[in-house]
């Protein structure tokens, strides 16, 4: 080879801008931008004292830059991780034990999410003080609220109740 | 599956809904014979929003048989004005009562309500949402006229704010129907129910037009509703368009002699009085209609074998 620079794998090279876990999840490939997004939808504020570290647009092999999100000592439940496919429908989930990855998951489309979304209809019996959980169906290209029925498109990240 | 609330049309397969029809047949060839067949059974009304007119259908229909109801009033006297939400009042209330009618301004009130409650909830309308059981007598009152299959209906006027029409359309759907929707531009069908209807019925059955003209002589039912002065942002426009939604006997000459027309009342002046007397006319035999068709829901719903529940289904 010819090349003068060395060539390293772009992924691998730039796992070390955030650091290594021992035990948790690392959730990879998340798109460009939408990772405080997949901290939110998961309900990740911090504030019960998770380790959490960001990368955010990382260079990546498969999209023009990605996010990464790693969480110490919480390994995410199949419903948590169906839920992050609203808004990082191309995300994959290592679940860290030991510095090991013991398991690899894509995400799936949930039929239905519940409590995490809320509905941006201000008709809608859930927007006032009623002791109702929040629930969408979830479409192919879309949310649809299971009380008003209002479907949303677009900016999805938008209803994540917070 | 068995029903055991009345939410939408939507839940109701054509099995359910032919099941509701004949029973309300039943009940409008002979009254008499269900007088009595649900004595001692209170309904109890909650309309948080005023509608005299499906109230009194639903008090009729209920003391019809041999029931009665009980009525939490206008909200102004009622805890909600202090602030009760909705889940409290219907748990409340289901404690004194056989069955529930709700109307409420919120969409989604009625699904939201029926989870806290175990007896039958019905909904009288939620909102810009569902009216189930004006639905279920446009379809009683279109089947007797003209029949539910091989259907060519005109839907006319706001679409966009009608909940009656949206019900009434995607009920249709289960049905061998050729659904016209005849309205101004500003007043077409929102998307959402679009897109429910394609869901439901391949495009072919379903077309958007802004002139009643080119489809009235193919029409078996015209359904006309009511375009409302606070649709538009003034006087001038709102008479401009409002006018070439109404219709009156001229209007009818290209129409099909056996053309019936429907409206959910109360009309201002999308059909004129001189249709009134003609053989087109079945709006007034619509809202009366509203009493047979109720008192089967009430039934079905309240009978010890209870719920709507489909023949064709089990
Ligand atoms: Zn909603």
């Amino acid at each position: 080879m010819s090349d003068d620079h060395d060539h390293h794998d772009g992924d691998d090279d730039h796992e070390l801008r955030v650091s290594k876990i021992r035990d948790g999840t690392v959730i990879d490939h998340v798109r460009g931008g939408q990772a405080l997004n997949v901290l939110a939808i998961l309900g990740i504020d911090g504030t019960d004292g998770e380790e959490v570290s960001i990368g955010m647009n990382v260079p990546s092999d498969r999209f023009a830059r990605k996010d990464i999100v790693k969480v110490e000592g919480r390994e995410l439940s199949q419903d948590e991780v169906d839920v992050l496919s609203l808004i990082a429908p191309d995300a994959t989930i290592n679940i860290v034990r030991d510095y090991d990855v013991v398991e690899k998951h894509r995400v799936e489309r949930p039929e239905v999410v519940e409590g995490v979304l809320s509905c941006p209809n201000a008709g809608c019996i859930t927007t006032g003080d009623e002791p109702v959980t929040s629930r969408f169906s979830v479409l192919e290209d879309g949310v649809r609220c299971s009380y008003c029925e209002r479907i949303v498109r677009e900016e999805i990240a938008s209803l994540i109740d917070t | 599956m068995r029903h055991d609330h009345l939410i939408t049309s939507k839940q109701l397969s054509r099995a359910d809904i032919e099941t509701v029809l004949d029973r309300a047949a039943e009940i409008d060839a002979d009254p008499s014979a269900v007088a009595d067949r649900h004595a001692n059974t209170l309904l109890g009304l909650l309309f948080f929003e005023p509608s005299t007119r499906t109230k009194m259908s639903f008090e009729t229909a209920m003391k019809r048989l041999g029931g009665d109801v009980v009525d939490m009033g206008s909200v102004e006297s009622s805890s909600v004005k202090k602030g009760e939400t909705l889940a409290d009042t219907v748990r409340v209330i289901e404690g004194y009562t056989d069955a529930l009618v709700l109307r409420h301004p919120k969409q989604g009130a009625a699904t939201m309500a029926s989870e806290f409650v175990d007896v039958p909830l019905l909904n009288a309308g939620d909102g810009a949402g569902h009216h189930p059981t004006q639905t279920m007598l446009d379809l009683y009152t279109i089947r007797e006229n003209a029949g539910l299959d091989d259907l060519t209906i005109g839907i006319m006027g706001d679409l966009k704010y009608g909940r009656t029409v949206h019900s009434l359309a995607h009920a249709l759907t289960n049905f061998e129907t050729q659904q016209h929707f005849i309205s101004p531009e500003s007043l077409q069908l929102p998307r959402e129910v679009v897109y429910d209807l394609h869901q439901r019925q391949d495009g072919s059955g379903i077309k958007e037009h802004e002139s009643l003209e080119a489809v009235l002589p193919s029409l078996d039912v015209l359904y006309v509703t009511r375009i409302q002065r606070e649709r538009f942002p003034d006087e001038n426009e709102y008479q401009k368009v409002a006018g070439e939604y109404q219709i009156d006997a001229a209007t009818l000459e290209a129409a099909s002699d056996d053309l019936t027309v429907m409206h959910p009342l109360p009309r201002v002046d999308e059909i004129a009085p001189e249709i009134d007397d003609t053989d087109h006319a079945a709006y007034f035999e619509q809202a009366h209609n509203g009493v047979p068709v109720r008192m089967a829901l009430l039934d079905l719903l309240l009978s010890d074998d209870r719920g709507i529940r489909g023949e064709a289904d089990e």
